[in-house]
């Protein structure tokens, strides 16, 4: 894909025979599958399925226990961490500092100084950077507005989501999802775990589900141009 | 980004963080002043008395003071899951592990230096030897400290009683430099001979363990 927001051929995500003990519970069973560029991909599947598991995996929080893991050609994953987004269960933020201290914080991991980078991540979610509120004092919606922020504001090109939406309202979730949309309408993959697959309709392009440690099946949406409402404005 | 860069923005992180929760210096004050205080009463030792015994009090109070900070270095990384954002950075793993050392290393060395005059009017002490000396021992010892203590604090992050842990794993490795540097302060306040093999033993300690420390660190983050 392509700034022009279509899709390519070309596997971001190559899984291999891919399997994960946790003692002697296997949480992945013998994953083989590969994903293309460009698409907003849903995960979705009971507890203890093993979205998460796979997320951590392919994030590189988690060493396989067989199998192996190929990212934007890469089986190293440092190599290409530059080129990944992650958003965790947690927010993955600090409570003591606000909004863009912490933002300020996490694009010198990534090598930007630019101020405004984090500003216009923080906008992009509907923040409002002026905010000088410590993220301890943030309503949920707000924390998890703020972790996609951080998630995206290297602009990767590959982005992993686990469970955004967990205790959002329906309102903020929505909008959420359609700067998902948004952001891959811009030519990035996005793998999004949640329980919440209706609100992912109408941007998702293929829902993957799984169960009992394996993908089970993969089901592609037709789908038109990423709407319904926007987050316009800063959240206070 | 360069391996400098990270480590001054998460140490700067580290600073404003505590400045405004001041969670470890106002933990690590209290344990200190508490040791200093009773000690004091307990034995009410005379000038001389408290030369003998002032290099090991003094360092086991910084030793103990010391653990409660290095407990709360990680804990901060681990609400929120905060840790996890480094990791899947390209950020080098040793610039997370330098900027803890250095926040340690400036927290202990302010307790020191805040500590430090009430040891001398509760103790009545008064060095015999060169007070310089005395510095060098302040700071070679707190970065055997620190250094050790922010290794095995990462080491015990995952277990179940990590507080309980640090202790165990830290104060047996730590006992050569604990030796060092009692053994050189007592040196230096009675006068009695140079703390010179002393002070060499703890800069060959500081040394080797940073080291090893930065060489393991990566595998240690990385632990499932």
């Amino acid at each position: 894909m392509t700034e022009s927001g279509q899709s390519s051929d070309r596997p971001v995500i190559v899984l291999q025979n891919l399997v994960k003990f946790f003692g002697r519970f296997a949480a992945l069973r013998d994953i083989t599958d590969s994903f293309a560029a460009g698409r907003l991909y849903v995960v979705v599947g009971d507890n203890g399925a093993g979205k998460s598991t796979l997320l951590r995996v392919v994030a590189g929080l988690m060493q396989p226990s067989q199998g192996s893991v190929t990212l934007l050609g890469s089986q190293n994953v440092r190599d290409v961490a530059h080129r990944i987004g992650y958003m965790g269960h947690a927010p993955l933020l600090y409570d003591e500092l606000d909004g863009m201290e912490n933002l300020r914080y996490f694009a010198g991991l990534y090598g930007l100084s630019d101020d405004s980078v984090c500003r216009d991540a923080m906008r992009q979610v509907g923040l409002d950077p002026e905010l000088e509120r410590r993220v301890g004092q943030y309503s949920q919606g707000m924390r998890q507005r703020l972790s996609l922020a951080r998630a995206v504001l290297h602009n990767p090109e590959l982005i992993l989501l686990d469970e955004p939406f967990s205790n959002v309202d329906v309102h903020s979730a929505r909008d959420m999802a359609t700067v998902l949309g948004r952001v891959r309408d811009q030519g990035k993959t996005i793998f999004v775990v949640t329980h919440q697959a209706p609100l992912m309709e109408p941007v998702a392009d293929e829902f993957v589900r799984m169960a009992a440690g394996q993908i089970v099946a993969r089901e592609s949406m037709k789908r038109s141009a990423t709407v319904i409402g926007v987050a316009t404005g800063g959240a206070r | 980004m360069s391996q400098i860069s990270v480590t001054r923005a998460t140490l700067l992180k580290d600073l404003r963080m505590e400045w405004r929760s001041k969670d470890a210096i106002n933990s690590m004050l209290f344990f200190s002043l508490l040791v200093v205080v009773i000690f004091s009463f307990a034995f009410n030792p005379t000038a001389e008395e408290s030369r003998q015994i002032a290099g090991g009090l003094i360092w086991v109070a910084f030793l103990f003071a010391a653990v409660v900070a290095l407990n709360q270095t990680w804990a901060r990384e681990l609400r929120n899951q905060v840790l996890d954002a480094y990791r899947v950075s390209p950020a080098p793993p040793n610039a997370l592990f330098l900027a803890k050392v250095l926040g340690n290393f400036l927290f202990v060395v302010i307790l020191e230096a805040l500590m430090a005059p009430l040891f001398v009017v509760f103790y009545q002490l008064r060095s015999v030897g060169p007070v310089w000396q005395l510095v060098v021992v302040a700071l070679l010892g707190t970065w055997a400290l620190v250094v050790n203590g922010t290794f095995f604090a990462a080491l015990s992050i995952r277990t179940r009683s990590r507080e309980i842990m640090l202790p165990l794993i830290l104060f047996p490795i730590s006992i050569p430099a604990l030796l060092a540097m009692v053994d050189s302060t007592t040196t230096i306040l009675t006068g009695d001979g140079t703390p010179g093999f002393w002070l060499k033993m703890l800069v060959v300690y500081d040394v080797v363990f940073t080291l090893v420390c930065l060489l393991l660190f990566e595998t240690v983050l990385n632990a499932e």
